[in-house]
């Protein structure tokens, strides 16, 4: 099975020294890999490489074996979806946030009531907001989900309900790739770690 | 009829230091520490007009490139004046500089090109002045609210863009907001005028001796000059200040993701 991104002795610099600095890696296209390490490893850097709100300063990030940015930026983005660790809701409602699409398919599939269309999105639970971000990112028809630590803002119930999600976007066959610092969430969910040092 | 043109001299000037003097007596008396401050202004005032008086009357004396020379010289100090006031807007002074020069040679082209005003150094340069300096104040209100806006937003504008969206789009709720803000406080001055204040240039040409009508339609032309220049000079600076903010491949630069310091 292929590599769906790879990093190439990347480099990413910040306001005092790299980031992270001769940093090579894989993520195959099947299944879900997870970034582990400490708090300043640079993971979150590295993921947003991937549909390029950054870029690095020396080195290649490569999709499908090509420099990412070779491609469109705005169609690699709408390819690779990003959900921040802390979800982004925009002013209106639900639909709002969705956009075009089947917004009650799209609400089941996270696990959200479709009954929440027309509920005010500032108005939603923390974790029922990052659901709605996860179907928003779907809406688009995403290959890949970039997640950012996704449960980190979760109590652990809702945690474990977003951990069983993620896992099962994966097991539909869509490349999922999220950062972690926590050992054990990678232990449970991860097919493929990257383990990063300080 | 007993106009005041040509009745103040040097002497009169030098009397009414007499009033700056009670400014200072009462900054001195409630311990308001401004009474340097004062002296300066007073004295750069007077420096600074009495150039430019000369310059005036050396460009009104028939030298007519000398009025662009001149028009020219306070856009550039305009720009450096916003340029510093957005120091955080990366090539802010170009930014400024481009917008006040379109904005300012734009309202008087329209003026004259009309032939609402006559192409005479008498009347370009002051309307000029006039537009210039309060489209400085917007450019620059514009520029550093953009660039705030944005940076304290940047999870959101981010969010966005990770949806696919240009930074065009992205920046969209914060571009508007940022025009607005410098827009409407020329909008709101001109709603009131001539309830709360009886504005500098009819005030001037009554002084002078025109009559109110004359004067308040000479000043009702310098509102929407004022208006239609403030914007322009404004939607310019937000347009170039976008471009500054993020990258031709839709990334916010990383200057504005900074934490602040």
């Amino acid at each position: 099975m292929g590599d769906r991104f790879e990093y190439v002795d990347v480099r990413v610099d910040g306001d005092d020294g790299p980031i992270v600095e001769g940093f090579s890696a894989r993520i195959p296209s099947q299944g879900l890999t997870v970034m582990v390490g400490p708090s300043g490893s640079g993971k979150t850097t590295l993921l947003r490489l991937l549909n390029r709100l950054d870029d690095p300063d020396a080195g290649a990030v490569l999709l499908d074996g090509a420099d990412v940015r070779s491609y469109d930026v705005l169609a690699l983005r709408r390819r690779v979806q990003y959900v921040s660790q802390v979800p982004v809701t925009f002013p209106g409602t639900v639909a709002d946030n969705l956009g075009e699409g089947d917004h009650a398919a799209l609400l089941q599939r996270v696990g959200l009531a479709p009954a929440l269309t027309g509920r005010e999105a500032d108005r939603l639970s923390v974790g029922e907001a990052q659901r709605m971000c996860l179907a928003r990112a779907l809406a688009l028809g995403p290959e890949v989900l970039v997640l950012d630590e996704p449960t980190s803002a979760l109590d652990t119930e809702s945690k474990a309900g977003v951990e069983a999600l993620v896992a099962s976007l994966a097991a539909d066959g869509l490349t999922v790739v999220m950062v972690s610092h926590d050992p054990e969430q990678t232990a449970r969910l991860a097919d493929h770690v990257i383990e990063m040092r300080k | 009829m007993n106009d005041l043109s040509g009745a103040i001299g040097y002497k009169d000037v030098a009397l009414a230091v007499a009033l700056v003097a009670v400014g200072m007596v009462i900054s001195r008396v409630r311990g308001l520490g401004l009474e340097k401050d004062m002296a300066v202004a007073t004295i750069r005032s007077f420096v600074q007009l009495l150039a430019v008086g000369y310059v005036l009357e050396f460009v009104f004396d028939g030298h007519g490139v000398t009025s662009i020379a001149v028009l020219a010289v306070m856009v550039v100090t305009a720009a450096l004046t916003a340029g510093r006031r957005a120091r955080a807007v990366p090539g802010g002074a170009v930014i400024a500089g481009i917008a006040l020069g379109a904005a300012t040679a734009g309202t008087l082209g329209v003026l004259t090109v009309l032939g609402i005003v006559p192409v005479e150094a008498r009347a370009v340069v002051p309307l000029g002045s006039m537009v210039l300096s309060n489209a400085m104040i917007s450019a620059a209100l514009v520029m550093t609210t953009l660039r705030d806006d944005l940076a304290g937003a940047r999870r959101e504008v981010e969010a966005r863009l990770s949806l696919g969206q240009t930074a065009h789009q992205a920046s969209l709720p914060w571009h508007r907001r940022a025009l607005r803000s410098g827009m409407l406080p020329v909008v709101e001055n001109t709603k009131v005028v001539g309830l709360v204040a009886l504005p500098g240039a009819m005030t001037g040409m009554i002084l002078a001796g025109a009559q109110p009508l004359e004067a308040i339609r000479l000043q009702l032309v310098v509102m929407y000059m004022l208006l239609g220049g403030n914007a322009f000079a404004a939607v310019l600076a937000g347009e170039l200040t976008v471009r500054r903010l993020f990258t031709s491949d839709h990334q916010l630069i990383r200057d504005l993701r900074r934490k602040p310091a």
